[in-house]
């Protein structure tokens, strides 16, 4: 069986699939690779996927996205995986992993952190896992987040 | 063996490192006393006040000063280059290059952490907002060490706490010694579940109790806070509750011989003036030993032998 492909086939490139459906934009936000670079970006929103029901997949062509700079992903999307497309083909497969710290992309929920200040500091969190869900220390004032991730970014 | 540069929240603390401070502040206790001491002689300690506070900026001062240090304050804001729109991380790289450590005293909570990031020397937490108090804790624990014992300690919680920082981190250093913590507190300012569940998870064996005559008789420690107004809307409701959570001399006479009472202070009126002259009290002592306690924080951190 011919799998049909949702937007044109890339030469070379990475593809982004199983993201969590309706997180393709925040993925997006998060690799903050949009006005940074003249790849062509394409995103794709609820495709029916038989694993997860609907899912997003994104595509960036020309670009071969590094693990450490998709692995962040992982907060908003930890089932994602990065297939790395040579000549039309998959030619490398791997899972996003959870980075043990972030850096300036997450806003701390508690608003008399210093990190919510104008004091020159970048929020950091060390990043855990409980069972499925993932958990947020704030490095500054240690409250935590752990549900709704998305909606803290900064 | 003591190896941390800044004093910032108990939880950077493993239990060695906490007996190393105790031990250092026993040591110290004389100096604390009056016996002189060069020990820290041509050290410079930056007091960086954003709140005011009378026992701890006291209590560093003199243990400073005991120790033959000296100390250079920035207390209030209204004339320091904070109210002329200085950021904290500014103040700390400017007087970074003065003194040879500072105590920080700052309204947000973090703000320590971010301190000791930027500065070159020695930060520690005088209190950062509703977060960590650190130097609280431990002389809360060299009181317990010295006037009662810290393993398996039998310590009832008494009060605020579920606001209340102090308890919560004196709860979590006491995780470290394996103790049973009995809570007492009105429904409003119990212990949130995330704190409980966290001991518990330690092998803390935590229970919780309304009344204080349930936990008077079997305690070792019965810690006291004070219960503040402000978090009852309702006044009566207020006056009701702070009745409740109250010592009284009468009160203790199913008490075990040497059982103690703290408080960190100020107290309102949770302990009756006439529980001061039995021999249970405690909290004047413990906010002595706030001196040797930071005396042993500054030399360790100041790397004196
Ligand atoms: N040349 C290509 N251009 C664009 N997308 C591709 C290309 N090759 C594969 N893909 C997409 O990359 C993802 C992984 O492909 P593949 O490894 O073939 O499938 P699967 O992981 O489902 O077994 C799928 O979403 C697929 O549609
Ligand atoms: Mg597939
Ligand atoms: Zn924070």
């Amino acid at each position: 069986m011919k799998k049909e492909l949702r937007v044109r086939p890339i030469k070379n490139g990475t593809v982004i699939d199983h993201i969590a459906a309706g997180q393709a934009l925040n993925v997006l936000k998060i690799l903050g690779i949009i006005g940074q670079t003249d790849a062509v970006i394409s995103a794709v929103t609820n495709v029916p996927s038989q694993a997860m029901g609907t899912k997003d997949i994104v595509k960036v062509e020309g670009r071969e996205l590094a693990p450490h700079e998709v692995d962040k992903i992982a907060l908003i999307a930890p089932s994602a995986t990065i297939n790395i497309v040579r000549e039309y083909k998959v030619k490398e497969k791997h899972k996003v992993a959870l980075p043990s710290v972030i850096e300036g992309l997450v806003r701390c929920a508690n608003p008399n952190c210093i990190s919510n200040t104008n004091e020159p500091v970048a929020s950091r969190f060390i990043i855990s896992k409980h069972g499925k869900s993932v958990c947020l220390r704030c490095v500054y004032c240690e409250r935590i987040i752990s549900e709704n991730i998305a909606e803290h970014l900064l | 063996m003591f190896t941390k540069k800044h004093i910032i929240s108990m939880r950077d603390f493993s239990r060695a490192e906490i007996d190393a401070i105790l031990k250092k502040a026993e040591e110290l206790e004389s100096f604390a006393k009056g016996k002189k001491s060069d020990l820290l002689a041509g050290k410079i300690l930056a007091l960086l006040f954003y709140e005011s506070s009378t026992r701890t900026r006291l209590s560093f001062e003199t243990a400073m000063k005991r120790l033959g240090g000296e100390t250079v304050n920035m207390i209030s804001t209204e004339t320091s280059s904070a109210s002329k729109g200085e950021t904290l991380a500014d103040t700390i790289r400017v007087v970074s290059e003065y003194a040879d450590a500072i105590v920080l005293r700052h309204s947000k909570e973090g703000s320590a952490r971010m301190a000791a990031e930027i500065s070159n020397i020695p930060v520690i937490n005088a209190g950062d907002g509703a977060g960590h108090h650190p130097t609280q804790t431990l002389l809360d624990l060299y009181t317990i060490k010295r006037e009662s014992h810290l393993e398996n300690l039998d310590i009832a919680l008494i009060g605020d706490l579920k606001y209340g920082r102090t308890v919560h981190s004196l709860a979590y250093a006491l995780s470290l010694y394996g103790a049973k913590i009995s809570l007492v507190s009105p429904e409003q300012l119990k212990m949130p579940d995330e704190i409980k569940g966290d001991l518990r998870k330690r092998g803390v064996d935590v229970s919780e109790a309304t009344k204080l005559e349930d936990v008077i008789p079997n305690a070792d420690v019965l810690y006291m806070t004070r219960i503040q107004k402000e978090r009852f809307p309702d006044p009566s409701e207020y006056q009701k509750v702070a009745g409740t959570y109250r010592i009284s001399a009468e009160l203790l006479k199913d008490a075990r011989d040497d059982m103690i009472i703290m408080h960190p202070l100020p107290r309102v009126n949770e302990i009756d003036a006439d529980v001061d002259a039995t021999k249970h009290a405690r909290y004047f002592q413990q906010a002595f030993y706030g001196v040797p306690v930071r005396m042993a924080v500054m030399s360790l951190v100041l790397g004196a032998r």
